[in-house]
């Protein structure tokens, strides 16, 4: 049985593609074949995240449309085994991702042998969205402490709750918070919303909190998922949160300001 | 920024206040997403009705859905003008 995870927002910007790479990347680096979808048609983005953006032949799109098999439609990531994407199209209109259409790509996917597919869902509450979170066992939710992005993480719950299929026979998505671009001194200061704030507010499981973090755009940059970056506190943030997924316990890190010892400050870098 | 300013006190966090904004408004929308799409047009078309007879505002007017277990209430609040 395969597990669909949509990683979703409602707000643009928050790190949707960033999470749904590292996320997909750290679940194929424990050993877990795993595809991951980008639902975002018209706009596609996880190819250039994953640095794969010169290799799309076939996209979702063409397979739903039986142009291409999915086979030739999936492409191998080149740092981790069993690790599939599957992009966007780039020029169609958005309605072209029937409903049938999907559930016929994720089921041949199932029968494939996948055991994780995550679904980056674009931003808004629109089709796309709708489509990549319609038949998710478990969802991501991504919210940057501040009020637009917690109030927009709220509508998209809902959806959950009442408009995916789970919802729709009587089962519930299971449902779980990322914050992303979290600042810990901001917090301490009174200027940013905390992780317990956000939480209570959107009385959501917390599955991680990913500090801001200059290695993140690095990472965009250079095409390697942030996960890769064993170094940076966001790469490791992430690798806590696929723990976490796959059932291990973890303490949150990065949620508390770190102290400084005078040596640090006064040579220590960034 | 002067020195009094430093030393004065009184502002409150920023954070706070974004969480209590938050509070109120994810409260104020989880209370009208469970309700049919049909009560927004059902108070437009009520508060017309009423207006007919009493002049009273839009925000005067308040209609929920309440679910139990085997029947649904419709409630409907309508705050009238003191009498004249």
């Amino acid at each position: 049985m395969a597990k669909i995870i949509v990683v979703t927002s409602g707000k643009g910007g928050v790190g949707k593609t960033t999470t749904s790479a590292a996320i997909s990347s750290g679940l194929a680096l424990r050993g877990h074949k795993t595809a991951v979808i980008d639902f975002d048609i018209g706009l596609r983005n996880l190819d250039i995240i994953m640095n794969c953006e010169r290799r799309v032949v076939y996209d979702f799109v063409n397979v739903i449309n039986n142009e291409a098999t999915l086979k030739q439609a999936l492409i191998k990531d080149k740092r981790v085994d069993n690790l599939f994407i599957l992009p966007a199209s780039q020029t169609r209109d958005k309605d072209a991702l029937s409903s049938e259409g999907v559930e016929r790509v994720l089921n041949e996917l199932a029968d494939d042998g996948f055991e994780y597919i995550i679904c980056d869902s674009p931003a808004g509450i629109e089709h796309g969205a709708f489509m990549a979170l319609y038949f998710a066992d478990m969802a991501i939710v991504v919210a940057n402490p501040e009020v637009s992005s917690v109030r927009d993480s709220d509508r998209i719950l809902g959806i959950l709750q009442s408009k995916s299929r789970r919802a729709e026979k009587g089962e519930r998505v299971e449902e779980c918070l990322l914050i992303t671009r979290y600042n810990p001194e901001r917090v301490a200061k009174g200027e940013m919303l905390g992780v317990t704030d956000v939480e209570e507010i959107l009385a959501t499981k917390l599955l991680a909190v990913i500090p801001e973090s200059e290695s993140v755009l690095k990472a965009s940059n250079q095409g390697v998922p942030v996960i890769h970056d064993k170094e940076s506190k966001a790469g490791q943030a992430y690798d806590d949160a696929v723990a976490r997924l796959l059932g291990e316990e973890r303490d949150h890190r990065f949620v508390e300001v770190e102290h400084k010892g005078l040596f640090q400050r006064l040579f220590g870098r960034k | 920024m002067s020195i009094f300013d430093y030393f004065r006190s009184n502002k409150q966090d920023s954070a706070a206040v974004a969480k209590e904004r938050l509070q109120i408004i994810v409260a104020h929308e989880r209370k009208q997403r469970n309700q049919p799409d049909y009560l927004p047009k059902l108070q437009r078309e009520l508060l017309e009705v009423i207006r007919k007879y009493v002049e009273i505002e839009q925000d005067q007017i308040d209609v929920q859905l309440e679910q139990n277990d085997d029947c649904s209430v419709l409630e409907l609040n309508i705050v009238l003008p003191e009498a004249r």
